[in-house]
């Protein structure tokens, strides 16, 4: 299982977290994606409302379950994917890529240090 | 025979067609009197911007054409009553049918709950001793019967939790609940303003102490928990988790979801709980699903019983029962007039039916029969916990690598009459097996029968599996693009569908 993209942070609960200045973009991995199986539904907060670190800001929704989304960091929402509202499938087949959720301008991005990176991360994918 | 020899004949059940598709313009299953109030044209007494332009498209059936199509949808009703319906989770047991003779005695389904007490006395008796039956399986002080469903029996507990330590004069936010618990509890929690706080699982399954430790302080109000627990475990930490939540000042709160392995075996008053629910749809044989209905009474310790809702039944020293009104800590009423009666009726015959003996034999025997089918089926599904379980079980279908999951297996059981168990929950990919007491010898074994075919079968011909169910009226649904874009509203035929 070596398809983690070394370029971004995990959290245990299966978020990604790809920083680029003070935007940190923001999706589930496919891991994640694959243990929902189909997803049906993406709810997003809207863009210029505010996230805060270490809380929920959204649910997803599969054939299967519904799951919180979960920010490391807090910010404004700067972007979000529209295209999930009609095509939820994009989280399934390309998670780490079109699947993306949110653009975030972080005023701290510390929080990103605490996370896995991607080798930590597929250790503990490896473990569960 | 074997069990695929069991499969009903495929497509000997037609379709049925909706209602709209049986209609033929002019035919009715009506026939309306002649009004006293004079006909007049819709045009003269409505203005021109309320008139449709047409009529509305509804189905124009006979009566008889009417009754079959309804009759034959009955037909096809799936339920306890026709099959084997391993629900876990949700205790999907026979509903004895001297049950539903209780309930409809004129003498207690023709009362009104407004009738002054001396005319209620029967059912005031009834319900009093309910409470004092429940009191007793629970090993608590004192019951309420208000609550009308499990989930509003947690409301009523967390109420009651936040009313004591306001009490107290201490402001607690936060309530614990296990990784498996139902996702009520955190719902509950949400609902009267305390935020949750997750208490891992070992591997075993069971609580994770050092994690409940490390998580209980001062501004813990309760945990929640159902004991044995979603995957099928009794958990006997679970006097010591009480012991730490006490320490702290924090209350133990039990989902009674699970009850139905424990009855008469072990109380949870017992083991240190302080509040509680019982699902009595669930663990006392009443008709439930789809939502309802269900009544979930809440028993507390001493130290809860101010806090309780009202008015609580009670028998007077004449030994007359009556409605006594709350105290001035009670949380009040929590349902309109004295809970949901038909279905404490039920409960109320079943566990007289059944005694203290039969109680506990229920559990069991319902023990014993989840075990059993464990057993048979450990070689053929893998057990992501040791034996011995309670009343149900998961078990995970290990047939990735032929393309096979849990749906398909699901589906296909639908093909042996069988109802599918619940899927992929609390661990993902999961059966959760519950075969209640009720069921013979010969249907469990008909149910492993099946289950190990259905393991052959996915090894085999997977194929065939991702299309079951393969002998119903309709095979495998698309239920993803149903979830995505749905469908809801019949269009006829000159009217294309709005979704694409």
């Amino acid at each position: 299982m070596s398809t983690v993209p070394t370029d971004r942070k995990y959290s245990p609960t299966h978020e990604w977290f790809l920083p680029a200045g003070d935007l940190v973009t923001i999706g589930i991995t496919k891991f994640a994606a694959d243990q929902l199986t189909d997803i049906t539904f993406v709810d997003l907060p809207a863009v210029g409302s505010s996230v805060p670190a270490g809380e929920a800001f959204g649910e997803i929704e599969s054939v299967k379950a519904t799951s919180e989304l979960w920010s490391a960091v807090g910010g404004e929402v700067v972007e979000v994917n529209g295209v999930l509202a009609d095509d939820p499938g994009l989280v399934n087949t390309d998670s780490f890529g079109q699947g993306w959720m949110l653009k975030v301008r972080v005023k701290d991005a510390a929080p990103l240090a605490g996370l896995m990176d991607a080798v930590a991360y597929e250790a503990m994918l490896a473990g569960s | 025979m074997n069990a695929t020899d069991k499969i009903a004949g495929a497509g000997l059940v037609p379709p049925e067609k909706l209602i709209f598709e049986l209609s033929h313009p002019g035919l009715t299953a009506v026939s309306l009197a002649d009004g006293d109030v004079p006909a007049a044209p819709p045009a003269r007494v409505l203005p021109a911007e309320l008139l449709a332009q047409s009529s509305p498209p509804l189905p124009e059936v006979g009566e008889l054409d009417l009754v079959r199509h309804f009759t034959r949808l009955a037909h096809r009703l799936f339920s306890v009553d026709s099959n084997f319906y391993p629900l876990g989770s949700c205790t999907m047991k026979y509903n004895p049918k001297v049950n539903e003779r209780a309930v409809a005695m004129p003498g207690l389904c023709h009362l009104h709950p407004l009738q002054p007490e001396a005319d209620l006395q029967g059912i005031l008796e009834l319900l009093y001793h309910t409470r004092v039956f429940l009191e007793e399986i629970a090993g608590l002080a004192e019951a309420t019967l208000q609550p009308c469903a499990g989930a509003h029996g947690e409301m009523t507990g967390v109420m009651i939790i936040n009313a004591y330590h306001r009490h107290r004069g201490e402001d607690r936010p936060k309530i614990l609940t296990p990784d498996s618990a139902h996702g009520t509890n955190p719902a509950t929690c949400a609902m009267c303003g305390r935020h949750t706080s997750t208490v891992a699982s070992g591997p075993d399954g069971r609580v994770d102490m050092a994690d409940l430790r490390a998580k209980v302080d001062s501004s813990t109000a309760a945990m929640m928990i159902t004991n044995p627990s979603t995957v099928g475990l009794f958990d006997p930490q679970i006097a010591e988790m009480a012991r730490i939540l006490h320490d702290q000042g924090a209350l133990l709160y039990l989902d009674g979801a699970n009850m139905n392995a424990i009855l008469g075996i072990t109380r949870p008053g017992d083991f240190g709980v302080d509040v509680m629910h019982f699902n009595v749809h669930k663990t006392f044989s009443t008709p439930h699903g789809c939502g309802g209905p269900g009544a979930g009474p809440v028993a507390v310790a001493e130290h809860l019983r101010p806090f309780l809702p009202g008015p609580q039944v009670v028998k007077h020293d004449d030994g007359s029962f009556g409605w006594a009104s709350p105290g001035p800590l009670s949380i009040g009423r929590v349902r309109s007039f004295y809970g949901q009666i038909s279905v404490l009726i039920r409960t109320y015959a079943y566990i007289r039916a059944l005694g203290a003996d039969g109680l506990r034999q229920v559990s069991e025997k319902a023990v014993l029969s989840a075990n059993y089918l464990a057993a048979l089926l450990k070689d053929h599904y893998r057990l992501p916990f040791t034996p011995p379980f309670a009343h149900e079980f998961i078990m995970v279908p290990e047939f990735r690598e032929h393309g096979v999951t849990e749906l398909d297996v699901a589906k296909r059981l639908i093909d042996y009459a069988i109802h599918p168990p619940t899927m992929s929950w609390p661990v993902a990919h999961c059966l959760m097996i519950e075969p209640t007491e009720c069921e013979s010898l010969a249907t469990l074994d008909e149910f492993a029968d099946a289950m190990i075919a259905i393991a052959e079968e996915a090894k085999t011909t997977p194929d065939r599996l991702h299309h079951a169910p393969l002998t119903m009226p309709v095979q495998r649904l698309d239920e993803v693009t149903a979830a995505r874009k749905p469908d809801l509203r019949w269009n006829p035929p000159d009217e294309p569908s709005t979704q694409s």
